[in-house]
């Protein structure tokens, strides 16, 4: 096969792309260029996509004797995944944008520029796995390595991506094993510590950028009664489920700890309480998609785990894909469809904006980008309507 | 096979040029140095020094060798704005009034030169008054004469003798005799000119040029400024005092290959350029009949005579642009081919930038992305380029569908 190896500059992806070149594929190296500010260089081992990974990937490839180039999807990336982080925390939702950047940059225009240009897909060192059941048809699984699994990222992937999709370091064991290779292949990013973090908040201070890019205007911070407990000095700075940081001037009658419950953009509020009232019963969301071949019983609901977080645990649920409407209190335009997910268990802090990833075992089935979410223990209604 | 179609960025080594610099290389002594072996370094130098020289129409004490073009131009630039305001507070930053802080600069130069003049700007003083180019990437006289006005604050000139980029060879008589009538000193950037057309320091009277010795076929790391008698430059580099206006040791081997290629370029100046000329000229008839909407970007050639007024293109220089295609897909698509060439833009880690160039002829941006630069040297051959012009309509529609699929995405949502 023609490969193109998407090559960060990291252990993984230089090793992935090892793996393909003896495996006797047609590889070539390609560094994405994402950041605006590629001449910046990389500070400890957070952000990604400087001139010094440009470097590192370049080298890596030089190793493999593949041939090498950069390609710059920097103005996309501003637009699809910097753009929708800022506009969805603006709107009090709390998105993944490594998500977005596998859904709208690697695995689309990356991909289909690649498919133009004459490969046959593109590879990277996400840990995952694709298998394909009876009849051929692929699908998207965990890695064998629990602990580094990023199946929930790549949750976003449709079967016509999958079907171009190669990830060769799904099978390892652990992320020492890659290291261990690297060294052995003389690769000099071996030792090169993990990225994390948002690769475009390369100081990691989310909360600092996010004021930087919105502005901060002091807010009032309320408990479920509508009762103002407190100031804020910006909504955007809290999410769902946070506890820490709160600095609320009223105690709690009970004295127990509080959390934020919800933000509300329009009004620049953050709304306080319980830890209980933090469960939530029900999620759902219009954008939705399936990672290979779509459940057979979509609509009469199926049983599977859901999951929250890039690192959360998967728990138990049902799901089902309803006409929209039919459920009370969705926000879904008349006629469109939306997937319905009811854990066993309330799930805690659960925010909209945030993807829930939805396997029946080690089998990712889909996602959906959360919009709304029906709390087990529903705020009273006393709760004044924002304006 | 690969076919290497881009010696504007660098020319081959030449033999008789490795042969001249590794002897130099296998020999020891200073050239500052009194003893014996200085006094053959010194032989060594100066002797290159007096064929780079007779090769550019100057003087041996005229041609102060730097570490290459970008020294060269820096020198130039800055050196030259510097003694024009000596004393009128260069170095004291933007707050003491220059006598002459303008410096008259075309769109289009090379990097090194913008650069330069707009470091001068943030932190000499410098008022940068620029010049416009027509479609062919040519300076417009009127709008240069108009950036000059009487002259009088003006520190210098500095403009480009032929486009790196577009190959458009500039009016270089004209523009120093506009400014010369008023006063004001000329810095040319002869760097791609340089082997392909007859650079002459003294009939042009430019104050001073910039050349390199690896775009002719010599060693990278080696350059010179032809600095006017008549006119002086500020140091950049402070210390022993070995050249005017340049410290630092003399490297004479470097010198031995600069003067070994300097005086085969010139000998061979007149066939070069009309080989180079008649190969250009298949390469763009082959584009053109071939390749839908490719557009020649810089002026159609006219007429192949080295020093003919009428050569308004650079004999090695052949620059396209491929409407809906990305720059960097060509690239990929023809190096995966075989073939070496350039987008001819600046690159920022490996990532081609639209052309300023480009931009700077009312070219529009996205047009500007799909631009192709073929740069021929003296191993190309007529074969080369057919085999060139065989994949290229073939690439071309590859390059568009992929800059197609990137407007109008399928797989995602």
């Amino acid at each position: 096969m023609r490969i193109l190896a998407a090559m960060s500059g990291g252990v993984d992806s230089a090793v992935a792309a090892a793996r393909l070149v003896e495996a006797g594929h047609d590889v070539v190296g390609v560094h994405l260029a994402l950041s605006r500010n590629r001449g910046t260089l990389r500070t400890g081992s957070r952000g990604c996509c400087t001139v010094e990974d440009a470097l590192d990937a370049r080298r890596a490839a030089n190793l493999l004797g593949i041939p090498f180039y950069v390609w710059d999807f920097s103005e996309r990336f501003a637009d699809d995944v910097v753009d929708d982080f800022i506009s969805e925390y603006a709107a009090g939702r709390t998105p993944n944008p490594c998500l977005r950047c596998n859904e709208r940059i690697k695995f689309a225009a990356v991909l289909e520029k690649a498919l133009a240009l004459g490969f046959d897909a593109v590879a990277t060192g996400h840990y995952a796995e694709i298998r394909e059941d009876a009849a051929g048809h692929r699908e998207l699984h965990r890695a064998a390595a629990w602990a580094k699994d990023q199946s929930y990222v790549l949750g976003v992937l449709t079967a016509a991506q999958l079907d171009h999709a190669v990830f060769p370091l799904g099978a390892t064991p652990s992320k020492d094993e890659v290291r261990a290779e690297a060294a052995a292949r003389g690769l000099t990013v071996a030792a090169k510590p993990d990225s994390y973090d948002i690769c475009f908040i390369p100081d990691g201070d989310t909360r600092g950028w996010l004021a930087d890019k919105m502005g901060a205007e002091p807010g009032e911070i309320l408990d479920q009664s509508g009762a103002k407990v407190g100031t804020h000095a910006g909504a955007h700075a809290f999410t769902v489920g946070q506890r820490k940081g709160l600095n609320l001037g009223v105690p709690a009658p009970d004295g127990r700890p509080r959390f934020v419950l919800e933000v509300r953009p329009s009004s620049n509020q953050v709304v306080v309480g319980p830890k209980e009232a933090l469960a939530v019963a029900e999620l759902a969301g219009a954008r939705f998609s399936w990672a290979g071949q779509p459940p057979v019983d979509a609509e009469a609901g199926f049983a599977c785990q859901v999951q929250v977080r890039a690192h959360g645990e998967p728990v138990p649920a049902m799901a089902r894909v309803v006409d929209a409407g039919v459920d009370a209190g969705s926000a879904a335009a008349a006629g469109a469809r939306e997937l319905v997910i009811r854990p066993e268990a309330a799930l805690d802090g659960v925010a909209p904006g945030q993807s829930a990833v939805v396997y029946v075992g080690t089998r990712v089935l889909g996602q959906v980008t959360i919009d709304r979410t029906v709390s087990a223990a529903p705020l009273p209604a006393a709760l004044p309507v924002p304006v | 096979m690969t076919v290497y179609l881009d010696h504007a960025a660098t020319s081959p080594l030449r033999p008789a040029v490795l042969d001249a610099y590794a002897a130099a290389l296998r020999t020891v002594g200073n050239p500052s140095s009194i003893h014996a072996d200085g006094q053959r370094a010194r032989e060594v130098l100066e002797e290159g020094r007096e064929r780079v020289a007779a090769s550019l129409g100057a003087d041996p004490m005229e041609i102060v060798f730097t570490s290459g073009g970008t020294e060269a131009v820096n020198l130039g630039i800055k050196g030259l704005f510097w003694a024009r305001n000596a004393g009128g507070g260069a170095g004291a930053g933007a707050a003491a009034a220059l006598p002459r802080p303008r410096i008259v600069v075309p769109r289009g130069e090379h990097h090194a030169t913008i650069d330069s003049v707009e470091w001068l700007e943030r932190h000499e003083g410098a008022e940068l008054c620029w010049v416009e180019l027509d479609a062919t990437g040519r300076v417009r006289l009127d709008d240069l004469a108009r950036a000059l006005g009487d002259g009088g604050d003006v520190a210098l000139v500095t403009a480009l003798w032929a486009n790196n980029e577009v190959g458009a060879l500039q009016p270089v008589d004209e523009i120093v005799a506009l400014a010369t009538a008023v006063g004001v000193p000329v810095h040319l950037d002869a760097i791609a000119a340089y082997g392909q057309v007859e650079v002459d320091a003294h009939r042009t009277g430019a104050a001073a040029i910039s050349v390199s010795a690896h775009k002719i076929g010599g060693p990278v790391g080696v350059g010179a400024l032809v600095l006017a008698r008549g006119w002086d430059v500020e140091a950049l580099l402070h210390g022993g005092g070995q050249q005017r206006g340049r410290s630092g040791t003399q490297d004479a081997a470097g010198a031995a290959g600069f003067g070994t290629a300097a005086a085969l370029a010139a000998e061979q100046l007149a066939e070069h350029a009309a080989r180079l000329a008649a190969l250009r000229d298949r390469l763009i008839a082959g584009v053109l009949a071939n390749v839908p909407r490719a557009v020649l970007r810089g002026p159609a050639p006219t007429g192949t005579a080295p020093g003919s007024a009428s050569v308004v293109r650079l004999p090695g220089n052949a620059h396209f642009t491929f409407d809906g295609c990305e720059g960097d897909s060509l690239l990929m698509l023809l190096d995966l081919e075989g073939f070496s060439v350039s987008t001819g833009s600046a690159c920022q880690a490996g990532v081609p930038e639209p052309s300023h160039v480009l931009l700077g002829m009312g070219v529009d941006p996205a047009t500007a992305r799909g631009a192709l630069r073929f740069t021929l040297g003296p191993d190309t051959t007529a074969d080369e380029i057919d085999a060139l012009l065989a994949v290229l309509p073939g690439v071309v529609d590859r390059a568009r569908s992929a800059g197609l699929a990137r407007r109008i995405p399928s797989l995602g949502r």
